[in-house]
């Protein structure tokens, strides 16, 4: 029961300053609500065992991928934006549509597939851990399916870095 | 030593010793804070050559409380158009990361005779979590945010270039300083700050400093002065420059709001010491077996010191980096540098675990059976 009132707790924060993120008309107050929002992933994956992608949620997304999100928001110096949401006719509509329907499509997937119980760790998990061992085993065995895909991600994250490299040299050198 | 029995009074010391460890954690890097601005001071002075602090209390000991009194009563201004819920936030967010780090940062280890007469030797710390290593580099990722917003939320020129400095300072030498510390990773073979302790005992030769040679020493190298610029202390100490940006990010800051700004400065010496400690000095063990009979608290602590005595003295000898020096001295000189030493370790490393040397890689556990579909949560 503890642990269902502490998801409850968590998923409340997790959505508001998700909602947060779009809705402020500051940029950087923006940021800080993703900032936020991660941190309570982060959290929500310490509730499940995965220590390890608890650690790395914060370490990736809210260190260094949202430093570098401020960063570029402080350095454009963007102000306080126009409006905020504001009503412009059908675009506003249309939009409302479209994110109540990707809502629902979600909550009723879930809830018909798992019914309307928070997730939680399986007797299987907990027995396994979400550890750095576990998940290193998990992801280089070669006898589970796991090792080609990874390997294919590693070169898909190099060809990314060799080609940001050449998209920012410049042409003189 | 006599060992101390496991019940002391009505309190069992298996269950207190976590809180133990904390409450010294954070007393010691709370109540360093005064002492080490004093330290500084002195120090400071035998190197330039001048006196240093004298006038409050004898060697001038009692400043720091001087100092506090005076920050404490300063009037509390409040800029114009500052964005005020970030700008009182800030301080609190600097402050945080370097308090939250002590939680698994191990004092020593405790030798307990247990209810039924068996010894066992317990670490003095107080989470012993298995991503220990990856929750330090979480929280000092997260340790930036407040330096980026003070300057941000002060809507000054000199705090937000001072912030942005800061950010830019960060991102890089993180870099330098994970990949090290992989390295330190790999030589205890687990991410616990206890084991990789543990993984050091038998004396000076069996530190990760000296481990490898000369791989450790100059991972150990690197550490420390991407350590320097973590902590933006001199001579990396741009993000508050002050012949460049006033006081940097803590330009519009005042009052007690500066000073927790300047405590978490000294707090978070006080953590990445004691991480470069752990990870390069063997934490408590002592420098040779004959030692052991001086406590691990004292080395732990004295192995701080003089970490810290480094970083004065570094300050005090060297001067302030250009901007875009420091930039290229961390992409171009240490990053590669700690990259090229994590490679040459994992070498080093699979050779000494490969099956036919006595392995350090623990059995396989069972292998479960995959589970494609992840977690499954039906209640």
């Amino acid at each position: 029961m503890g642990s269902a009132i502490i998801f409850w707790i968590l998923a409340t924060i997790a959505v508001v300053t998700a909602a947060m993120t779009v809705l402020n008309r500051n940029p950087v107050r923006g940021a800080l609500m993703l900032v936020a929002h991660m941190l309570t992933l982060a959290v929500m994956y310490l509730t499940l065992s995965a220590q390890f992608v608890a650690a790395v949620q914060v370490i990736v997304y809210a260190g260094a991928i949202m430093v570098l999100v401020l960063f570029t928001i402080m350095l454009l110096n963007l102000g306080v934006t126009g409006g905020g949401i504001r009503s412009r006719g059908a675009g506003f509509v249309l939009a409302v549509i479209g994110a109540l329907t990707l809502t629902l499509a979600m909550v009723g997937g879930s809830v018909w597939r798992h019914g309307l119980a928070p997730m939680k760790a399986t007797a299987e998990s907990l027995e396994r851990g979400g550890t750095a061992q576990a998940i290193g085993y998990a992801l280089y065995d070669p006898e589970l399916p796991w090792l080609f895909p990874f390997e294919v991600i590693s070169l898909l994250l190099l060809s990314a870095i060799v080609g940001a490299l050449v998209l920012t040299r410049r042409r003189s050198e | 030593m006599t060992i101390p029995n496991v019940q002391i009074g009505p309190l069992d010391l298996v269950t207190v010793l976590p809180y133990l460890s904390l409450a010294i954690m954070f007393g010691i890097v709370l109540a360093v804070v005064p002492l080490l601005t004093w330290f500084e001071r002195v120090v400071l002075g035998l190197f330039h050559d001048r006196p240093g602090p004298n006038r409050v209390g004898p060697r001038g000991i009692l400043q720091p409380i001087a100092d506090g009194i005076k920050l404490f009563f300063k009037e509390d201004i409040l800029p114009t158009s500052v964005d005020r819920r970030i700008y009182y936030l800030a301080p609190v967010l600097a402050l945080m990361p370097p308090l939250a780090s002590c939680a698994v940062i191990p004092i020593t280890e405790l030798r307990i005779r247990m209810a039924d007469g068996t010894i066992r030797t317990l670490p003095m710390v107080a989470a012993d979590v298995n991503i220990g290593v990856l929750w330090v580099f979480g929280l000092a990722a997260l340790q930036v945010y407040g330096i980026v917003l003070g300057g941000w939320s002060s809507n000054n020129k000199y705090s937000l270039l001072g912030g942005l400095r800061s950010s830019a300072q960060s991102i890089s030498y993180e870099l330098a300083m994970s990949l090290t510390i992989v390295t330190a990773v790999l030589m205890a073979g687990s991410l616990s700050l206890v084991e990789i302790v543990q993984a050091q005992s038998g004396g000076i030769f069996s530190w990760n400093i000296l481990r490898w040679f000369p791989l450790g020493l100059i991972a150990a190298i690197v550490y420390g002065i991407s350590m320097v610029a973590e902590t933006n202390r001199a001579p990396f100490d741009l993000p508050e420059a002050e012949s460049e940006l006033v006081a940097g990010f803590q330009t519009e800051y005042s009052s007690m709001k500066f000073a927790v700004f300047f405590m978490s400065e000294y707090a978070s010496m006080v953590v990445v010491s004691a991480m470069a400690t752990v990870l390069w000095l063997g934490g408590w063990q002592a420098p040779a077996p004959g030692l052991t009979i001086i406590p691990g608290v004292v080395w732990f602590f004295g192995k701080i010191a003089l970490i810290i005595f480094t970083y004065v003295w570094v300050r005090a000898t060297l001067p302030r980096f250009r901007y875009d020096a420091l930039m290229r001295f961390g992409w171009k000189r240490l990053f590669p540098v700690a990259l090229a030493v994590l490679m040459l370790g994992a070498v080093v490393d699979a050779y000494y675990t490969s099956p036919t040397a006595k392995s350090a890689i623990p059995a396989k556990p069972e292998r479960p059976k995959p589970n494609m579909m992840g977690a499954e949560g039906a209640g």
